[in-house]
């Protein structure tokens, strides 16, 4: 079976090895049969017919940002789970599963806290909706 | 080199005889050295039939969808039109290679590539038989949840890249969405490792058996539900349909790939198809029993007992044979349902699908990773039927 042998990731780097050759080899291949024009239209990015104004490399909306942070915290939480995950099995074998499922559902908990928060400040909304404008409005009234 | 399937060909009688040949030649051990060529004759193999695989795929997609819409589809190329994504291959080549003026060059090329090393790097943990794995890690569910964030990373590359609006919207958007639907599809297959301790392919299938009350899928009712978010998120992470959004061609004209030609955009397409292939086989190998054939005759050992003259090896083989031929035809019909699924739902708008993902799916994944935990510290991991049954059998007990 597997060891701890860093030879089992041979067989990886041969096929991402493969993987970059077909790539590579068939754009080379290709470039002895393929024609090669390149007028000033035809290199400029489609914009449906429109003359592209400025570059595509501009900002970008913030909820891209908002959606990495949020995936941030459950992909580490993913990552510490695992190794919990594989050896819960052996210590409910021997008796000890209680100790470790508390500990394990703890954890869970603080993460669903979390998207708890997230979910009440409307950060898993994809358009967010504003309250505290008409707060303020309301408070300034009074 | 310790892949499965060198060490099952090294069981092979060549096989001694030639390693012994070469030491000879060599002067110096030559183990290593027919291990090493022998795996890299059996990756050319795996990856040449699984790029075969990628392009009966786009060809079982069109021809799907004309069935599914009362259309003829692709027969004029070959018997029933099945050599027409060689054509289709053939004139990707011959294609001119437009490069967008103000594109980045490099990462212009880095996108396709970081794709297609993503998905074939993928294969690598697949668990074809249990002879015919390309290398069993022991970290496989893991490994194969890392290498294909690779392709996210080549689309969003394949978007900046070419600093088009339309790519860029897509990139970000692909992003954006196989991010965030890795979470669910890492939560359900926690549940998994959960209930079988190992982050091994072999052992979660060993785990299984041949009929479906002992596929984890009916095993009990969050691995049922745990099936159905896996394949939901593999969906999304693959931009099939009803998640394409992307490549959503009504809004982003191709997304991503709107200004890559030729052999680049066939090396997205080809990356997509065979990624599919994979997702479904690794919800195949989780939860519906991976190779395990029914009966016990993967391991062929009914065959040995049954007709004691026939030989070990060949029974050994034939079973083997009988593994690959069940993995690939439960992979195939998932594929099919994968098809059938995107000619039959409209796509979901890019709200929704962010809805879906954080609002549902991954809740429902916490909460099945906390039922599955639950119900391993309660049942000590026996099935529902397992239960049923020893409850059954009480009961009948106590009526006598």
């Amino acid at each position: 079976m597997s060891s701890h042998n860093l030879d089992v990731y041979m067989p990886v780097l041969i096929l991402m090895a493969f993987a970059a050759i077909m790539v590579l080899g068939a754009l080379l291949v290709g470039k002895l049969i393929r024609p090669h024009n390149p007028t000033e239209l035809k290199v400029t990015p489609y914009e449906c017919g429109e003359e592209p104004i400025g570059s595509a490399w501009s900002n970008f909306n913030v909820r891209f940002y908002v959606v990495a942070l949020i995936f941030i915290i459950f992909d580490v939480e993913g990552a510490l789970m695992f190794p919990v995950a594989t050896v819960f099995k052996r210590f409910v074998e021997i008796g000890q599963g209680g100790a470790i499922l508390g500990s394990f559902l703890l954890f869970i908990s603080v993460l669903v806290l979390g998207v708890v928060y997230c979910w009440k400040k409307g950060d898993l909304d994809w358009v967010k909706s504003y309250q505290v404008s008409t707060d303020y409005n309301e408070k300034k009234d009074k | 080199m310790n892949s499965t399937v060198v060490s099952y060909l090294s069981q092979a009688p060549g096989y001694a005889l030639a390693v012994n040949k070469l030491t000879e030649l060599f002067g110096f051990d030559a183990t290593g050295f027919v291990n090493f060529l022998l795996f890299f004759l059996v990756a050319f193999i795996v990856v040449n039939v699984m790029s075969a695989i990628g392009g009966l795929g786009t060809y079982a997609e069109r021809k799907i969808s004309a069935d599914l819409q009362m259309r003829q589809g692709p027969n004029r190329v070959g018997p029933y039109g099945l050599l027409q994504f060689l054509a289709d291959g053939v004139k990707m080549i011959g294609k001119e290679d437009v490069l967008p003026a103000q594109a980045d060059r490099f990462l212009f090329l880095v996108a396709p590539l970081m794709c297609m090393v993503g998905v074939f790097a993928s294969l690598a943990v697949l668990p074809f038989s249990n002879g015919f794995t390309l290398t069993n890690l022991n970290i496989g569910v893991f490994y194969l949840l890392g290498v294909s964030s690779l392709v996210g990373v080549g689309i969003f590359l394949g978007g900046y890249a070419s600093n088009s609006k339309w790519s860029m919207l897509g990139g970000m958007r692909g992003a954006s969405q196989i991010i965030s639907y890795e979470v669910p599809v890492t939560l359900s297959i926690l549940a998994i490792v959960l209930m079988t301790g190992s982050l091994s392919f072999d052992v979660i299938t060993e785990a299984q058996g041949g009929l479906p009350h002992e596929w984890f899928v009916l095993h009990n009712p969050f691995t049922f539900i745990g099936f159905f978010v896996l394949f939901i998120g593999a969906l999304a992470e693959t931009n099939r349909a009803p998640f394409d959004l992307p490549e959503a061609e009504s809004e982003l004209v191709s997304g991503y790939h709107t200004e890559f030609t030729g052999m680049r955009f066939a090396f997205f397409a080809l990356a997509e198809y065979v990624e599919v292939f994979v997702v479904c086989g690794v919800c195949a190998a989780l939860f519906l029993g991976g190779y395990k054939v029914p009966f016990d005759l993967g391991t062929g050992e009914l065959i040995m007992k049954t007709f004691p003259a026939v030989h070990p090896m060949l029974a050994k083989q034939i079973g083997n044979i009988l593994q690959l031929k069940v993995f690939v035809l439960k992979t195939l019909l998932l594929y099919y349902v994968v098809i059938w699924i995107r000619w039959t739902l409209p796509r979901m708008r890019v709200d929704s699908l962010m809805v879906l993902c954080w609002k549902y799916l991954t809740p429902i994944a916490l909460f099945n990773l906390v039922g599955c935990a639950v119900w391993l510290w309660a049942f000590e991991g026996k099935s529902v039927w397992t239960l049923i049954f020893k409850s059954g059998v009480a009961a009948a007990g106590g009526h006598h």
